[in-house]
């Protein structure tokens, strides 16, 4: 029961991901936090809200993830309000960059930012624990990635529809639900256009089974064959 | 002058009986003595020129510039106290610097006018400080397109299609409102500028001056430069043709 440290930081074990299409972009997250091997929470949101049009993808510690996107939030409502219009994805993403390289000793937190304005449209910007900012097409973050790298430089295409970009997202997320211990429960996704934000839900036991998988089962007595074993037999 | 002898002059932080500061209105007084400047906002940029008087004809020509780079994609131009200027310009290429450090991309022109004319209004408002003698035109282009601003020493900004300040800004004003800016190319708009700064010059009262000019416009590749020297001299040639046709009616 040593493995059981119920004083252990909350931690995100985590799939993050973020993929532009033609349009917008699509982020998706597993579902897991975690306290050491404990799981703390099984349906948490990783994708948390910046502004009406710009979304980040948490990773790493909760507590840090939370309050490096909740002072980048207060900072947006602050620059929305002074310019008075929405700001750009390239605007969130700087202030996540700033206080993620002002704080690299401290935090533990890598993120993604992706939202859509009306300048650049769809934009995906990955900061991960240095702090350093990266633009890109698709990004992939937490533990759950490493699994990840070979299946989007064979599945990630150029100018994806939305629909592609959200089925290439789920099965990512599910992929790395499958070998990574740290990410599990659930898939969420966020989309993002020039038409406003979507939020979709895939529960664990819509996701598909990958090799070796088993069955999504409500006790743990199901694995168990029918009418079998004695549990308490003694 | 009424306000003289009553004591509601002295400082910038009292006012008079019936609303107003003085002392702004004598800042004001010292941009309305200055060599004329004028910015026009045409269909693809912004041009600014300066009649910059000649106070030696030992100085070397390009100096005491007026026009100043701050951003860039943006510039200022500055009628009045040049040394007042040169604190705005400062201040106004710290406040570009320092938005494109937090937010990462470059300062809306809007926003940087907002924020020279905030600093400008701050020192109308302590005793112990004087207003700038000193007004700005600050051009610029940001991704909604080319913009004109122009700070006064009370601290309003106000966004134009052209703004003419000092000695000559009257009859600048007028000449500007005859031209049709919303089909004008920048190219076309130097000339009119040049034309109209050495219109507005007075050769028998005023000093000898140097036309100065800058723009922001596609042709620049929307960064803030100097006009072309082949473009400048034409221009000139141009506005000096125009003033003798004149003459010779």
């Amino acid at each position: 029961m040593d493995n059981f440290n119920m004083n252990a930081p909350h931690s995100m074990g985590t799939t993050i991901i973020g993929v532009t299409y033609d349009g917008g972009v699509v982020l998706g997250a597993d579902s897991r936090t975690s306290t050491g091997m404990y799981v703390a929470n099984r349906a948490s949101d990783k994708i948390t809200q910046l502004t009406d049009n710009v979304y980040v993808c948490r990773s790493g510690s909760a507590a840090h993830s939370q309050i490096v996107s909740d002072y980048v939030r207060h900072f947006l409502h602050q620059h929305t309000i002074q310019s008075g219009q929405p700001a750009t994805v390239k605007v969130a993403a700087n202030l996540v960059r700033l206080l993620s390289y002002g704080n690299k000793n401290m935090l533990e937190t890598g993120l993604i930012v992706g939202g859509w304005d009306k300048y650049e449209g769809g934009k995906i910007y990955a900061v991960p624990l240095g702090g350093t900012i990266l633009e890109q097409p698709f990004a992939i973050g937490g533990s759950g990635s490493s699994y990840l790298y070979g299946f989007f430089d064979q599945a990630w295409k150029e100018g994806m529809t939305k629909d592609e970009a959200e089925k290439l997202v789920v099965k990512a997320v599910s992929l790395a639900i499958a070998r990574d211990g740290a990410s599990g429960g659930v898939v969420r996704t966020v989309i993002i256009n020039s038409e406003g934000v979507t939020r979709n839900f895939y529960p664990g036991d819509s996701l598909p089974l990958w090799y070796d998988e088993m069955e999504a089962c409500n006790s743990l007595l199901d694995v168990l064959p029918p009418g079998g074993t004695e549990a308490m037999s003694i | 002058m009424a306000s003289i002898g009553t004591g509601y002059d002295l400082s910038v932080t009292t006012f008079s009986p019936d609303g107003r500061v003085f002392q702004i209105e004598y800042a004001s007084k010292a941009v309305d003595n200055s060599g004329t400047v004028i910015g026009i906002k045409c269909k693809d940029g912004i041009v600014m020129g300066v009649e910059k008087l000649i106070a030696s004809k030992m100085m070397l020509p390009g100096s005491n510039r007026r026009i100043h780079a701050v951003d860039r994609h943006s510039g200022m131009a500055v009628a009045g106290l040049a040394a007042d200027g040169r604190q705005i310009v400062a201040r106004t290429k710290s406040e570009a610097t320092n938005y494109e450090r937090t937010y990462g991309e470059p300062i809306p022109v809007k926003e940087l006018a907002d924020r020279v004319a905030s600093y400008v209004h701050l020192c109308t408002l302590y005793w112990w400080l004087r207003p700038f003698g000193c007004g700005v035109i600050l051009g610029g282009y940001d991704r909604d397109g080319p913009q004109l601003y122009m700070v006064e020493p009370s601290g309003v900004s106000y966004r134009y299609f052209g703004a003419a300040i000092g000695k000559g800004r009257q009859a600048a004003k007028t000449e500007i409102e005859k031209l049709n800016l919303s089909e004008m190319t920048c190219r076309q708009g130097v000339v009119e500028v040049a034309k109209i700064i050495y219109g507005v010059h007075d050769e028998a009262k005023d000093k000898a001056f140097e036309l100065e000019m800058s723009w922001v416009c596609d042709e620049s590749n929307r960064l803030h430069q100097k006009v072309p020297d082949e473009l400048l001299e034409g221009a000139k040639a141009a506005a000096k043709a125009a003033l003798e046709e004149m003459d010779a009616d």
